[in-house]
Order: structure tokens, then C-alpha cells, then sequence
């Protein structure tokens, strides 16, 4: 029993908790739109395109928050753009764009003293190390997406249905699309630094995909993916805590270790089960 | 310049003495600015029924969405009760062609059909009992009230498309814009549909079809035939000749 709760025995194992159970319900809310509404490649690309904008403000010593929203407001008027001229294949477009940000961020970092170091902190996060005020920002960001959330459930729910719906309903589909993106780059933006802008993307589709695998109605793959999100967050940090492993890294691998196995479970027993279901009601 | 056969329908409406409901002058649709259909007129009036017939690709569906504001016509005037198309949400419902896979969407039949509520209740309203009747009473006009607690990725190709056409019931709209709304859908299916919309038709909404089922067309007030232009406008009998159809699909129809 003491191997589950003694670690949590140190201020920064319980920080990390915190924070981390922040960024999964976070992530939770979020990455159900993300993964309902096929924009993971997208949510991809701004959780990388942020990094010039942090790289720029870590070397001219400004706040790395106020670069992050710098770099998901250039990826997201640079993806508008794409998307608007769709007989370019966007998924070509959107790609070459967030490798071409990826590049220069590690351009712009190579320029820093500190290169490895700080590239490892903006792509890996640095869990272990977060402070009550990042835990604040956490929290902000986490009331202010929830909120939006529950405001836009409607227009939301739409536009994962048929963006025209949405439209012809009164909903404007550009409107509310860019509401979406702008959650999803807030999420980048405060998750950064606590699990970094390379696993903010796992944190994002692992437990809202696991959550898709089992919820039946959009409320409760929300709670699924709470549920699994923090789940991996306790888990990533006990492993961490005792293989003395990278723990950003160790919640992530859980989030995706939890979606492949729920996967090969609902594969092996979920045949059956969806035949049955499969049978309507007749009467 | 282009042979179009226009009949008179404005005796037939004023017989109904409704208002105009829809309006359209030379009106050119497209998307941007290519023009699939040109110089299109028409008027339609409140509680009356307009079939668009033609083969894929014909304009059918841009005409629609154009109707629904969803494409901006490229030259001429289209009007929805006297205004811009897509103003009006709360009175426009439209069934669109294709519709996502519903296969990874958590959502049960009863989820889909509630949307037809949105329009009316808008961002925050509350889904109150009488719309929670209206909700049930379009899944029961459909058959598929047994349905409500399943996933909508259980339903069958045909019951898929029954949910989709009681959303738009359940919105209560007062012109009901549908794109092929009986593909998919089997025998009984369609007799439910057409009962469905008489419903409609009786409560006073107006209705405009896409189609390529003749005999579904030949129920309505007013047929518009589409061959990427106008090929005819009109009452049934008038418009469904050998000679306007031939025009329309290119084909010789076999009578019967």
C-alpha cells in the first residue's frame, strides 16, 4: 500500500499530481472534440508549432506562455488559410507547416547555450518540477474550457454531426470551428510546461480515444476520459517515482498503453457484443 | 439563348392564396465561380411543394444549398420569406445528401433527433417538455421510437436515414429543404417518409425535394427539372412529358 501513496508524501509529487489531474481533465474535455471531429493531425501541428514561439521568447528572456500563444495563433491562421484554399490537400499543406515551425524552433534553441536541455524541457515538460502558479494557470485554463464547453455544447455537438447542420441551425461552422481550435491551443499552451508540447498530444488523444472505445453519449466519454487520464497521470508518476523514470513521458506511455488494451479487449470480446447490438429492437 | 419551358404556376397559387415562400430571378447558381445552373426563376408559395428532378450532378443539390444559404448565388436573387437565405434559422430545416459516419459519434438516436430542437432553442434555451414531445412525436411519425436509447452506429443504413429525416420533423420548420431524403430507405421506409411529409404539408410548412424517383416528384405542386440549366418549371402533368423528361435525363423513359 505504501509503494501507491508514499511518494505523494513530497510537496513535488503532489504538485506534479495536481497538476497533472488538471491537464488530463483538461486534455479530456478537449480532445473529445478532437478526436470526434478527426482534428488530431491538426491538434498535432499546433502542439508543434508552438515551439519557435517558445524557443524566441526563452532567449529574449520573455514569459515561454506568451510565446506558446504567439506560435498556436500563427499555426492557426496558417492552418485557416490552408484549410480555406482546400484544393491544395491540406494534410500536405498543414504537415509541411508544422514541421517547417518545428525546424525553426529547434533552429532558434540551438542558438541557446543550454541547446539539449532546454529542447528536452519544451518537448518533455517538466512535471516534476511545477510550481503553484503554473498550477494556477492550470486551474484558470481548465474553469475557462469547461465553461466554454458547456456553452457550446450545441454548436459543438453539430459540427461533429455535419458542420452544414450546424450552419443552416444558426450555428455558424467557421465561428465555432475556430472556438475549437482556440481550446485546443490553450490546452497547448498551459500544458506545455507541465507534460511538454511533444506528449500534450498524447495527453490529448489517448484517454478521449480510449473514452470514444466505451461512452455512449458525449457526457460520458467526457467522464471516460477523465477517468482515464487521471488514471495515467497516478500511474505515470508512481513508475517514475520508482524506476526513477522520465515521468512526463511514463503518464503518457500509461494513456496510450490504456487505449491499446481497452482496443484489443473490445476487439477480442467487442465482436460479440456489437453483433448483438447490431440486432435492432423489432418490432 | 438556352430552350427552357416555363409554365404558369401563378393561377395554382393564388388559388392557395399563400404567401410567397420562396423566390427566385434570374437567378445563377454555382460554386465560386463556376455556374452550374443558370437563370433560374421561380416562386414557390407558403405550403406549397417543389421537386428538383435530375440525374447527379444536374444542380439539384447546389440548388438546395443555395436555398438554405449555404452557397451564395453568383448572380440574380434568391429570397426566403422575403429575405436573404440563412437568415431565418429558426424556420429552415435541411437534410443534406451525405451525412458523416455516425460509426465513432457517442450519440444515440435520440441525441440526433433532439438537434432538430437547436435550432429553435438556440445556444442556451432549455429543452423544455413541449420540445421533448415534439421529439417523440418525430420519432414515432418515423417508427423508429424503439430506437431512441440505441447508438446511432447500431442503426441500420435505412434507419440511420429515418432519424436523420425525424430531426428535421422535430424542428418543426417552416420550410423543410430535403437532399435525396429516400436514398436508402426501403419500401416501408418511403411510404413513412411520404407520410411524413404530408404531415408537414398539412400543418402548412413548405417543402422542397431533391429527387430522382419520378413518382415521388409527381406529388408535389411544383416540378423544376434540372439538367446543369432549367429544363422545365411547373405542375406535374405539364412538366413530366416524354419529350421535358428525355431532355432531363437523356434517357427515353419507358411508359407504362
Amino acid at each position: 500500500m505504501d509503494w501507491f501513496i508514499t511518494p505523494f508524501s513530497y510537496g513535488f509529487m503532489r504538485h506534479a499530481l495536481l497538476a497533472g489531474v488538471l491537464v488530463s481533465i483538461t486534455c479530456a474535455i478537449v480532445g473529445t472534440f478532437v478526436v470526434l471531429r478527426g482534428l488530431a493531425f491538426i491538434g498535432d501541428a499546433m502542439a508543434h508549432g508552438v515551439l519557435p514561439g517558445i524557443a524566441v521568447s526563452l532567449l529574449l528572456g520573455y514569459p515561454a506562455i506568451l510565446g506558446a500563444a504567439v506560435g498556436t495563433i500563427i499555426m492557426i491562421s496558417g492552418i485557416g488559410l490552408i484549410t480555406q484554399r482546400s484544393r491544395l490537400s491540406s494534410d500536405t499543406a498543414i504537415g509541411l507547416l508544422f514541421v517547417g515551425m518545428l525546424a525553426l524552433g529547434v533552429v532558434i534553441v540551438s542558438r541557446s547555450t543550454s541547446f539539449s536541455g532546454d529542447l528536452v524541457r519544451i518537448l518533455f515538460g517538466e512535471l516534476l518540477g511545477v510550481d503553484t502558479q503554473a498550477i494556477l494557470i492550470q486551474l484558470g485554463a481548465a474553469i475557462l474550457i469547461a465553461v466554454t464547453v458547456l456553452v457550446c455544447t450545441r454548436p459543438f455537438l453539430l459540427l461533429c454531426f455535419d458542420p452544414e447542420q450546424a450552419q443552416v441551425a444558426g450555428f455558424s461552422a467557421r465561428l465555432y470551428h475556430y472556438v475549437m481550435l482556440g481550446l485546443i491551443a490553450i490546452t497547448v499552451i498551459v500544458s506545455f510546461r507541465t507534460v511538454g508540447t511533444l506528449l500534450v498530444f498524447g495527453m490529448l488523444l489517448a484517454p478521449a480515444g480510449t473514452a470514444a472505445l466505451l461512452g455512449r453519449r458525449l457526457g460520458a466519454m467526457m467522464a471516460w476520459a477523465v477517468v482515464f487520464g487521471t488514471l495515467s497521470v497516478y500511474l505515470g508518476l508512481l513508475a517514475s517515482y520508482h524506476f526513477n523514470i522520465a515521468a512526463g513521458a511514463a503518464v503518457v506511455l500509461v494513456a496510450i498503453a490504456t487505449f491499446f488494451i481497452v482496443f484489443l479487449v473490445q476487439a477480442i470480446r467487442g465482436q460479440r457484443v456489437r453483433r448483438l447490438e447490431l440486432r435492432p429492437p423489432h418490432e | 439563348m438556352k430552350e427552357q419551358t416555363r409554365i404558369d404556376t401563378s393561377n395554382q397559387a393564388s388559388n392557395l392564396g399563400g404567401t410567397v415562400c420562396l423566390h427566385a430571378q434570374h437567378l445563377d447558381i454555382g460554386y465560386n465561380h463556376d455556374t452550374v445552373v443558370a437563370d433560374i426563376n421561380f416562386e414557390l408559395h407558403t405550403g406549397q411543394s417543389l421537386a428538383l428532378v435530375g440525374t447527379n450532378g444536374s444542380g439539384k443539390s447546389t440548388l438546395l444549398k443555395t436555398m438554405v444559404g449555404l452557397q451564395s448565388p453568383i448572380r440574380g436573387d434568391l429570397t426566403a420569406f422575403g429575405r436573404k437565405p440563412g437568415s431565418a434559422p429558426r424556420r429552415v430545416a435541411y437534410l443534406s445528401q451525405f451525412h458523416v459516419s455516425g460509426f465513432v459519434l457517442p450519440l444515440r438516436t435520440i441525441d440526433v433527433v433532439r438537434m432538430g430542437r437547436f435550432p429553435i432553442l438556440g445556444l442556451l434555451g432549455r429543452m423544455s417538455r413541449e420540445d421533448g414531445e415534439l421529439v417523440t412525436a418525430a420519432m414515432r411519425t418515423m417508427g423508429i421510437e424503439k430506437l431512441a436509447d440505441s447508438p446511432l452506429w447500431s442503426l441500420s443504413g435505412g434507419q440511420q436515414q429515418r432519424t436523420y429525416i425525424a430531426q428535421v420533423l422535430a424542428h418543426r420548420a417552416d420550410l423543410i429543404v430535403l437532399d435525396e431524403p429516400t436514398a436508402g430507405l426501403d419500401a416501408a421506409g418511403h411510404d413513412v417518409f411520404s407520410r411524413a411529409i404530408r404531415g408537414e404539408l398539412a400543418r402548412g410548412a413548405t417543402v422542397v425535394v431533391a429527387t430522382h424517383d419520378i413518382e415521388d416528384a409527381s406529388t408535389c405542386d411544383v416540378l423544376m427539372l434540372l439538367a446543369r440549366r432549367v429544363v422545365a418549371v411547373g405542375a406535374g402533368p405539364e412538366v413530366l412529358t416524354p419529350d421535358l423528361l428525355l431532355k432531363t435525363f437523356g434517357i427515353q423513359i419507358p411508359h407504362h
